[in-house]
């Protein structure tokens, strides 16, 4: 969230970040301290709206002190932390687990991976041939959204999002456990069978395009998707009198998916299946 | 909350095998059929809400009475608990002894691990899987480690039903296991918990004392020999009393972190927000452990008296007691040990007519060895997923339900009846400087006398398998379980202590010792302890969840091969291990790689 709440004035802490003093405010995460300090740490499992899950570990930083690595995105800055990012420790973990992760899943449409990739060094495919990977079909089972948990790394933020963080729906959860873990509904049945009520709010948060609207994965499907292609127009939503800000990607003139600004005060990037799944109508010129 | 709940309902003895436990429905809000007063009155919101922690013993309840959770029970369960049944459904499929796929009225677990695979578990599965095939009406599963391990090869047999039976197959035999598994009722009786314990008699011991010389069941028999003193003590010293004993004594965790038990009661006790709570974890998993089961048969008070005063210490007045599902006897002895100290006011209002409220509740695990992780084994309690949390924050600040908590093992807290009755100076004058105290070991594998053994801090490992009646050509010791570290017969004037493991650059962990005879082969061992840690972990993070799995793979490609052939696939284990114990969110990915690593180092495993 990019808007902070006004409540008592916070204390600031003061720590080092690669051995630079840096401050910051009391209950920032050092994932926080950093980005303001300028560094750049990947992330994958964390969400601006989320409250991290801290499960890819793709994020983490040594903290003197500290027996294991430390995961930036939900460790709190205390101070007279030294904390250090790029140590060569941090960044062999880092290395990795995008090895791991890219040996098992599809990545192909996870956006920064492939930069992250090369600038770590990371061969996914040093595992060879024989490595497990998920090899799921995609589930397309409705008219408005395909889940293809090929591409899932399990970062439960579409759990979260569908759960007690913002939509209280609890439509999915996490079945199974260990490399079998996988995101499901209930009896693992079709999505028209389960609570979902097609908020797509789990769409929106998905960081690797698991989970995407029918039509991106149709055109992706027919070669025709070309995000370069594409303007985005936020609007207001006309159905109710709620006011969520829609964002519109249009290409060739019609709209392909809508996405909702997360800095909206109200909305924090949530929407309904009004707003999100409902404008046919807009284009419909006959 | 708006739940959905689809349209399958639960058969006429899932209904009753759920409302056993939670009681008949009151409203259609919960499952019973609608009256015209349902139509004008909700039932839900936080009431309804807050006993979601009843969700696993009420999967555990369907699962006893048919052996498997239909869509229909689990869904009615739902509505009873209003836990969402998608929620519901992950929580089913995380646990190894449930399904949610239908299956027979009898499983047998057969042990494959360590233990059990050294004294020839692969033929006892093969024979056992040969006389009941398909249409035998069992279903043969093959378990990690049962806690049995002093009577390798083992199988536990569950058969559901109202009430739910078990039978216990150690050493077993094809016949045994068969017979265990098709009439669990005339299976023949388990030898006592005494049995396990070689010394059982000796007056020398400590914690072991009673085992053996009591009868578990009798509260009696208990306080005649000596149950119940260090209570009374407690309540003289009162609880900061109580915790300056437990800090002079010098005790630390036995679980295999070794965290200063007076600290952690300290931390607790000091917590502003109430309530507190106490949690015993007797979620003994390790493969090679089985010291608690033995302690909680053979000495039930032994762990409610020892619970009761860390409660009374840290300002709990409840206690949970998360216990092995595998180990029905122990289940059994607990039970009957709870309500005997209930019905004599030992547990309940007024302990000892001190005015002080405790009392314990019993919650089983259903197979999960993360579950023995303390955060991990509150998310179980709850009834979410057993997945750990990430500290801080600790337990002591925010635990079982988000309150103050302090959670020991067993074995930790029967130390405290020891440092109540004889005084912190007498017990920390036991053992060395920095380990004090008596401590217990699992010894198994290739020995004469398999069992428990307590000796005091300091004792080689020499001394221990001396006792146990070593054999010839010992090719290798796995000190501390899976989890723990191979060392070599050369290296057996380790001293048994915390800072004497840390320095021969090995642990004690649990207080594992399994021994192997070069008869055992290597690779096959490490390829054992790989598939274990992939089966068990939780999946949560990615370098235990996909790193256990590349780890397996290797290991699978050089099981037959030596020196330059294998040299690339350990270069890519280092590396990956190393990941693993740096960014693994818990204990379990952190150290799923140790064994292995230290079989190549120590061992020449590949060479
Ligand atoms: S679309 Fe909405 S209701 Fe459905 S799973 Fe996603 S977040 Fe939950
Ligand atoms: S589907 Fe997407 S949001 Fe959900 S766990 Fe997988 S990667 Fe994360
Ligand atoms: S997205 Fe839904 S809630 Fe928001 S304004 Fe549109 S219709 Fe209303
Ligand atoms: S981004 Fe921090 S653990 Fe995933
Ligand atoms: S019971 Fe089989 S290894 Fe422990």
């Amino acid at each position: 969230m990019t808007v902070v709440p006004l409540g008592i004035p916070r204390r600031l802490l003061e720590f080092t970040i690669d051995g630079e003093p840096v401050r910051t405010t009391e209950g920032s995460t050092i994932l926080d301290a950093c980005r303001a300090a300028g560094k750049d740490i990947p992330t994958l499992c964390q969400g601006d709206t989320l409250t991290p899950k801290n499960a890819c570990r793709v994020c983490v930083v040594e903290v003197e002190g500290s027996r294991t690595l430390v995961p930036a995105c939900s460790r709190k800055a205390e101070s007279g932390m030294e904390v250090k990012t790029d140590t060569e420790r941090a960044r062999h973990s880092r290395k990795i687990v995008l090895e791991l992760l890219a040996s098992s899943v599809d990545m192909s449409t996870t956006p920064q991976v492939a930069e992250w990739i090369k600038e770590y060094e990371a061969k996914p495919d040093r595992f060879g041939p024989g490595a497990a990977r998920l090899n799921e079909e995609p589930k397309i089972d409705n008219d408005l959204y395909v889940r293809d948990y090929d591409k899932c790394i399990l970062c439960y933020k579409c759990v979260d999002a569908c759960g007690d963080q913002w939509q209280n729906t609890f439509a999915i959860s996490v079945t199974g456990r260990g490399f079998d873990a996988r995101i499901a509904v209930e009896q693992d049945a079709p999505l028209t069978d389960s609570a979902c009520v097609y908020c797509g709010n789990c769409i929106e948060v998905c960081p690797t395009g698991a989970l995407s609207f029918k039509s991106e994965f149709d055109m992706r499907a027919a070669s025709t998707w070309d995000e370069s292609a594409q303007t985005e127009t936020t609007t207001v939503c006309a159905y109710c009198g709620v006011g969520c800000n829609l964002t519109l990607h249009v290409q060739d003139n019609e709209i392909v998916k809508v996405t909702s600004p997360h800095d909206n005060p109200v909305t924090h990037g949530n929407l309904c299946i009004k707003g999100r799944f409902g404008y046919q109508h807009v284009q419909n010129r006959d | 909350m708006d739940l959905h709940f689809g349209d399958s309902k639960p058969t006429d003895d899932e209904r009753a095998a759920v409302d056993a436990l939670l009681g008949p429905p009151e409203s259609s809000w919960e499952g019973a059929d609608r009256s015209d007063a349902d139509l004008r009155w909700a039932r839900g919101g936080r009431e309804a809400r807050d006993r979601r922690d009843l969700l696993l013993p009420g999967l555990h309840a369907i699962n006893d009475r048919v052996g498997w959770i239909s869509e229909g029970a689990l869904n009615y369960l739902c509505r009873r608990l209003t836990v969402p049944p998608s929620e519901a459904y992950g929580v089913a499929t995380f646990y190894a002894m449930f399904s949610v796929k239908p299956r027979p009225a009898t499983v047998l677990h057969v042990c494959t691990d360590l233990a059990c695979a050294a004294a020839g578990a692969s033929e006892l599965c093969a024979g056992v899987e040969a006389r009941l095939g398909l249409g035998s009406g069992v279903s043969v599963e093959r378990s990690p480690c049962l806690g049995l391990c002093e009577r390798a090869p083992a199988a536990l047999a569950i058969k559901a039903g109202d009430p739910v039976r078990t039978a216990v197959s150690a050493p077993a035999t094809v016949h045994d296991a068969v017979l265990a598994a098709s009439a669990p009722d005339s299976a023949p009786e388990e030898p006592p918990a005494a049995m396990a314990v070689p010394q059982a008699g000796d007056p020398a011991l400590t914690l072991l004392r009673r085992v053996g010389v009591v009868d578990p069941g009798s509260l009696d028999d208990y306080r005649a020999h000596g149950g119940y003193t260090a209570l009374r003590r407690a309540f003289e010293l009162g609880p900061a009393g109580v915790i300056r004993e437990v800090t002079d004594s010098g005790l630390v965790g036995r679980g295999g972190a070794a965290f200063p038990t007076g600290r952690k009661w300290q931390a607790t006790a000091s917590q502003p927000d109430h309530p507190h709570y106490v949690v015993c974890n007797a979620d003994e998993s390790e493969p090679g452990t089985f010291k608690d089961r033995v302690i909680m048969e053979g000495d039930p008070y032994a762990l409610v008296e020892a619970m009761t005063i860390a409660a009374y210490a840290t300002g709990a007045h409840k206690g949970y007691l998360y216990l092995r599902g595998e180990y029905p006897r122990a289940l059994h002895r607990l039970e009957h040990a709870l309500a005997q100290a209930r019905a004599r006011g030992l547990l309940g209002d007024d302990v000892l007519g001190q005015g002080y409220a405790f009392d314990i509740e019993i919650r089983r695990g259903a197979g999960a060895y993360i579950c023995g992780e303390e955060t991990a084994l509150f998310n179980s309690i709850e009834g979410y997923r057993g997945e750990p949390r990430s500290k801080p924050p600790f337990p002591v600040e925010k635990g079982l339900f988000g309150k103050p908590t302090v959670e020991n093992n067993v074995e930790t807290l029967v130390n405290v009846l020891p440092i109540l009755t004889m005084g912190a100076p007498a017990y920390a004058a036991t053992g060395t400087a920095k380990s004090t105290g008596p401590k217990l070991f699992c010894v198994s594998g290739s020995v004469a006398r398999p069992g428990i053994y307590e000796l005091p801090f300091g004792a080689t490992l020499g001394d221990l398998l001396e006792l146990a009646g070593v054999r010839e050509r010992l090719r290798a010791v796995l000190l501390g379980g899976a989890a723990g570290g191979f060392v070599r017969p050369d290296e057996l004037d380790i001293p048994l202590t915390f800072e004497g493991t840390r320095e021969a650059g090995t642990t004690l962990g649990s207080g594992v010792v399994m021994a192997f005879d070069d008869t055992v082969p290597l690779p096959r061992l490490l390829l054992r302890i790989a598939e274990f840690f992939r089966d068990e972990s939780c999946g949560q993070c990615v370098p235990c969840r996909v790193g256990t799995v590349r780890q397996e793979e290797a290991l699978h490609r050089i099981v037959a091969r030596t020196g330059a052939a294998a040299a690339d696939d350990i270069a890519l284990l280092r590396e990956v291990g190393r990941a693993m114990r740096d960014a693994s969110i818990c204990g379990l990915g952190q150290t799923a790689w140790n064994a292995v690593e230290s079989a190549i180092d120590r061992l020449g495993a590949y060479e």
